[in-house]
């Protein structure tokens, strides 16, 4: 390939924030300084073409230092990594934490979605307006921009703050006090609470050391339990794992809730000598915030949990995928893995049993699309995060190409919990469709907002209670996020199951719990999962890209009185059918049960 | 193995396994590795494609050649899912006739088809691309290069948001009129991997404003661009077009019924690419290469595609 690069030149900055992700250069070939003797040997070909999965991460290097991605930034990196400027363009221009334009050094994402809507978040913003001006106005040292639901619904406000050349932060709640502080520069230090207001508390399974055990510390975690079910495995070998957890019968946790089992088999047995494990911390889902629950409380099991299932499906290397607006969750990660590096359990010789397996961070840049697992391999891959035609599914073709297990970090930290307790008690403690504990997300107008762990086929009303009852009188509860439905609101006796919501058209999604009381503007509620929908669209296929727009556009002459049903259903119906992907297919559902349930009606 | 017989140059593939399937109710035999597209053209059963070309890899992101396929839960894209034994494809189902009507309809919305050849198709799906409103402002010039990924301004309904833009002209060869542009990626693969490798061009964007573009949307002649023109030749709706063509249909003096093609084989090289030259009134007013030619596969270079002005200048 002969690349046609770029004129404009990086500044010293640049090339030392990209160096500082990629190493310095070997020669003039790759963007270094040239010397004679890159007059006698070539260095670029296939050797350079292999690191193009360092694009996002690099663009990120930019990002985070100088403030946006300049054109003399992006063609040193495509010289760095052999990358066509156009191509490089093409990622750096899907996410919405990059920026090719020059912006202010802060800038500050406020969450105006659902979730916080049903909270209250709307008056936040609204004076926000009043002190700061208006979202997007780039003048001046910093600006401030709307956001999709930041993970952290159970606060009811949330600002993430990009800052050039400091780390990034996130405050929530968010009173519009604190984010005009945060735009004049003065960035709070503290991180938000966790929300789990069940920490501490017995009889807990996922959480049982949420808030107890200091994330920090590995000692802590092996002594709470940490990494006995790792050494297990290694004791067990990896077909009894495999086993254990096909016995367990445990569904996925990240919405599509298949088998895990079945997916760690298909993995196991294809003949392929690299697979990869990828757990899925892309959590974007609107109303969602259980994995980073899990990830700040006790990130060192969702590592355990990837080796061991690293151990079980054969597979040296895992990826952890986890959103770029979890800054405190990845530093603790990052901490969990370097420490677990130290003592043999990560690395050459896992446990010293010879098994070798390693994970690396790799952080996402603001696209609830690059969740979805196909976008989320092109994604990690140095491409623009658009969703593969399926099949082939990942354990046959996945992360570069190989066979690949993708799982929710929830998912993920059931993984020890069966090996301890084995596989057919963990099927016994659920209702055979739905097997163990569930963690959900309570947020909008609950009295105790906040991720809660309850056995599979807890009610609606049961869940309400615990987390302390409907703040107001109850109106309409959206059940699995932007992509999820509302249910019937005459159904709150309905157990929480798999199987139970499918039964009555609704689905258990992300474990989103959004709670609307009769103060709620419905109208809008519904107009901003729509948006979210057509903001959040790679564009690839007509039926979403499209229509997530007309869907919007419906609404909105829908709220000025005219009967839009019929274009909505037809809409709601291209999407489902025809769409590439979960994104499209769903784009529609929450639309459509607001009128099957007559929501929208006060 | 593949072999070649010489004389003809054409290769000899071992026999391969067939499967069979039914359309529309009856059963038909193809080749494994075939598509349903296959299937359905073997069936004699028209399909409208897009996206979808023959040289090159499938995307698959139009979604207007959708199918239905017993027990699968969405509609399955005909022009890239493999035919496999035992599948029943409904093409003209409720379902494949709404979902196809619809996907036109969202396309008829929001790009200028009047060149994609898409008229009967509409027609046959009673597509109404005027349902969802008016068309909304076109955009000013570099205003879709400028879009912020997950951000888009409030919207009241009152129109139908298009791609419309100005075209944009910033050489003598060839034209992009994106306000026709269904983003099929055709453009993207020909330039890349699939014909050209030169990757002057790319998505760039998300969603709605997802655009085919050029690093910082720098005018051609700044980009990695060679002028092979390989794009316009895969392009299915005229977005593309070389400049002798966009001026003659400005002036409205284009009429492809007057015109002939001959064809004959490109003198510059030695290579042999066959060309095919459009000519109206006497005189050379566009070269393209046959698809199905073994040498080009329909792609040209900058020479073969360009430079044949020179046949007619003499008395000018
Ligand atoms: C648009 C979209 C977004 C998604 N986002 C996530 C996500 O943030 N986290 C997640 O675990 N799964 C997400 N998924 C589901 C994944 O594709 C995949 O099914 C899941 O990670 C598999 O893990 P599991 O089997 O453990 O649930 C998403 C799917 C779609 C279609
Ligand atoms: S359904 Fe939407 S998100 Fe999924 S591939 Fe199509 S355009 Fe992209
Ligand atoms: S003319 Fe050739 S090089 Fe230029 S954009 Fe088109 S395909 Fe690419
Ligand atoms: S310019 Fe033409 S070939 Fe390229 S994506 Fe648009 S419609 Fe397809
Ligand atoms: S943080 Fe605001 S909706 Fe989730
Ligand atoms: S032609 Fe099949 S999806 Fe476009």
């Amino acid at each position: 390939m002969d690349i046609k690069f770029m004129h404009a030149e990086a500044t010293d900055a640049e090339k030392s924030a990209v160096d500082a992700v990629l190493g310095a250069p070997d020669s003039g070939w790759d963007g270094g300084d040239h010397s004679r003797a890159d007059d006698r040997i070539a260095r670029l070909g296939h050797d350079a073409r292999s690191r193009r999965d360092e694009l996002l991460p690099a663009l990120h290097g930019l990002q985070d230092r100088i403030g946006w991605i300049s054109e003399g930034g992006l063609n040193y990196i495509c010289r760095r990594l052999t990358i066509p400027p156009a191509e490089a363009y093409g990622v750096a221009t899907f996410y919405a934490l990059l920026s090719v334009q020059e912006r202010p050094p802060i800038v500050v994402h406020v969450c105006d979605d659902t979730a916080c809507r049903a909270a209250g978040v709307m008056e936040i913003i609204e004076d926000l307006e009043s002190i700061a001006g208006a979202s997007g106005n780039a003048d001046g040292d910093s600006m401030w921009l709307t956001s999709p639901c930041l993970g952290q619904c159970d606060k009811g406000s949330a600002a993430f703050i990009q800052s050039a050349g400091a780390p990034n932060r996130v405050i929530a709640p968010s009173p519009a006090t604190d984010i005009v502080s945060a735009l004049a520069g003065e960035i709070p230090s503290t991180a938000p609470s966790l929300g789990a207001p069940q920490a501490g508390s017995a009889g807990l399974q996922l959480l049982r050391r949420v808030g107890v055990v200091d994330p920090w510390d590995l000692e802590d975690y092996r002594f709470h339990g940490g990494y006995a079910a790792l050494r297990m495995a290694v004791h067990m070998g990896p077909a009894a794992v495999l086993r254990e957890i096909k016995d367990a019968e445990v569904r996925g946790r990240g919405g599509a809730a298949f088998p895990a089992g079945i997916k760690w088999q298909g993995a196991a047995s294809h003949p392929s000598r690299t697979k990869y494990i990828v757990c899925n911390a892309d959590e974007s889902e609107t109303g969602t915030f259980k994995d980073r629950v899990l990830m700040e409380g006790d990130p060192y099991a969702v590592i355990e949990a990837m080796t061991i299932a690293g151990y079980a499906v054969g597979a040296e290397k895992g990826y952890l995928y986890i959103r770029g607006e979890y800054p405190v969750a990845e530093e603790l990660l990052a901490n969990a893995i370097t420490k677990a590096r130290a003592k043999g359990l990560l690395g050459s010789d896992v446990l010293g049993s010879g098994f070798a397996f390693d994970v690396e961070i790799r952080r996402g840049a603001g696209a609830y699309i690059c969740g979805e697992e196909t976008a989320l391999f092109n994604s990690i891959e140095g491409y623009r995060g658009e969703p593969r035609s399926k099949p082939p599914f990942p354990t046959d073709v996945g992360l570069f190409g190989e066979p690949t297990v993708v799982n929710n970090v929830e998912t993920l930290a059931n993984v020890p919990l069966i090996l301890m307790g084995g596989g057919p008690g963990f099927a016994a403690s659920g209702t055979g469709g739905s097997n163990g504990t569930k963690l959900f997300c309570l947020a909008g107008a609950v009295e105790k907002p906040g991720v809660y762990e309850v056995p599979f086929g807890t009610t609606i009303r049961e869940l309400l209670d615990l987390a302390g009852g409907v703040r107001g009188e109850l109106h309409a509860i959206l059940v699995g996020g932007a992509a999820g439905r509302f249910l019937p609101i005459s159904r709150l006796d309905t157990p929480l199951t798999f199987e139970h919501l499918r039964d009555i058209k609704g689905t258990l999604g992300s474990g989103a719990i959004m709670v609307f009381n009769t103060e709620a503007d419905m109208g809008a509620a519904v107009r901003r999962v729509a948006a979210f929908f057509r903001d959040e669209s790679c564009g690839q296929c007509v039926p979403c890209r499209v229509g997530t727009v007309r869907q919007e556009e419906a609404l909105a002459r829908m709220e000025a009185g005219s009967d839009e049903r019929a274009v909505l259903d037809d809409l709601a119906m291209v999407l489902r059918d025809a769409s590439i992907c979960g994104l499209g297919q769903l784009a529609a559902e929450a639309v459509q049960s607001a009128f099957e349930l007559g929501v929208l009606e006060s | 193995m593949t072999t070649f017989d010489t004389t003809t140059w054409t290769r000899i593939e071992p026999p391969a396994r067939k499967v069979k399937v039914s359309i529309d109710g009856e059963d038909v035999i193809v080749t494994e590795g075939a598509t349903v597209l296959d299937a359905c053209r073997q069936a004699g059963v028209d399909t409208p494609t897009l996206c979808y070309g023959d040289t090159l890899t499938p995307v698959n992101a139009c979604r207007v050649c959708v199918v239905e396929v017993e027990g699968s839960r969405a509609l399955v894209p005909a022009c890239s899912r493999e035919a496999e034994g035992g599948m029943e494809i409904s093409t003209d189902s409720n379902r494949v006739r709404k979902s196809r009507q619809l996907v036109l309809e969202l396309l008829g919305s929001s790009v200028n088809l009047k060149l994609a050849g898409m008229k009967h198709w509409m027609d046959r799906y009673d597509a109404d691309a005027g349902r969802f409103g008016p068309p909304g402002e076109p955009a000013g010039a570099g205003e879709r290069d400028q879009a912020q990924p997950g951000h888009h301004h409030d919207v009241d309904g009152a129109t139908a948001a298009t791609v419309t833009e100005p075209p944009r002209i910033d050489n003598a060869l060839y034209m992009r009129d994106y306000a026709k542009c269904i983003l099929c990626y055709k453009c993207v693969e020909a330039c890349g991997e699939d014909a050209q490798n030169t990757f002057a061009i790319a998505v760039a964007g998300r969603g709605f404003e997802a655009r085919i573009s050029t690093e910082f949307a720098v005018e051609l002649p700044d980009s990695a661009c060679v002028f092979c023109g390989n794009c316009i030749g895969v392009c299915p709706t005229g977005a593309l077009m070389p400049m002798t063509e966009w001026t003659m249909r400005q002036a409205g003096t284009w009429n492809e019924e007057e015109q002939t093609i001959t064809r004959t084989v490109c003198s510059f090289c030695g290579v042999g690419c066959n060309l095919e030259l459009h000519v109206q009134d006497n005189k050379v007013v566009k070269a393209t290469s046959p698809e199905d030619h073994s040498v080009t596969s329909g792609h040209l270079c900058i020479k073969g595609r360009f430079g044949w002005e020179h046949i007619q200048s003499v008395d000018d």
